[in-house]
């Protein structure tokens, strides 16, 4: 707990990573901007995909539909403050000249992803209805 | 081929034009959500509730624009931009979970 409080107080520091270690190439800097912005994005299509969830399938029992979608916004969520945190910790990689962070995080969510894939097949094809 | 001085040569990379893109296509993708918000909030069984959530999206739809549009302005002026403050790369990021708290109003 006390590593996601101190890397939540990394997020808000800029001066802190900026004199440390030194300035990477700027185009690997901008590199990883434009992962973290495809991070954000996946968030934002789950996020969607929440909505979505919501609006297009009403004929699905409350239950079952709510859940899906709560189950598509957590995951959102999670994704984008994911995405922050491995911008911060490539970014003081790059500057102290290690190894890159490597992390679970995407086969977990693309596990995750395909078991929402899963139920959604099973509930079209049983044909969940009701209200 | 020498640059005048203070500007450098363009990347051949074309690094800051991607990296433009990049949030352009973001600004689109979070336009997308913010559509699907509103759309929440036309239906016929929308309540006080959800017209308020809806609301607070389309605010921070506004606000990861404006975020966009500056880190797309600083991208501009230089050939050889450095790394986003953290600030611009948290606010973007908060935008976002700022969304699926507020549809999480919404769907509920």
């Amino acid at each position: 707990m006390s590593g996601f409080v101190e890397s939540l107080r990394l997020w808000f520091s800029p001066e802190q990573v900026r004199e440390e270690g030194d300035t990477p190439d700027y185009r690997f800097s901008l590199a990883n901007e434009r992962t973290f912005l495809a991070w954000i994005r996946t968030a934002l299509a789950l996020v969607g995909g929440g909505f979505a969830v919501d609006q297009f399938l009403p004929d699905l029992r409350w239950g079952m539909r709510v859940t899906l979608a709560l189950v598509l916004l957590a995951t959102g969520a999670l994704c984008s403050l994911r995405a922050v945190n491995h911008w911060v910790r490539c970014e003081q990689a790059m500057r102290r000249g290690v190894d890159l962070p490597v992390s679970r995080f995407p086969a977990a969510l693309s596990l995750a992803v395909g078991v929402v894939a899963l139920v959604m097949v099973v509930v079209v094809l049983v044909g969940w209805e009701g209200r | 081929m020498s640059a005048p001085a203070g500007v450098h040569p363009r990347d051949p990379g074309l690094q800051p034009e991607r990296t433009r893109l990049a949030w352009r296509r973001t600004t689109l993708t979070c336009t997308v959500a913010a559509v699907l918000a509103g759309r929440q909030a036309v239906q016929e069984d929308a309540g006080t509730l959800t017209h308020l959530a809806v609301g607070c999206s389309l605010l921070l739809w506004l606000a990861f624009i404006a975020v966009a549009h500056r880190r797309i302005r600083e991208l501009a002026r230089s050939n050889r931009p450095g790394a986003p403050r953290r600030a611009t790369v948290a606010a973007a990021a908060l935008c976002t979970v700022g969304l699926a708290a507020f549809a999480v109003g919404v769907v509920l």
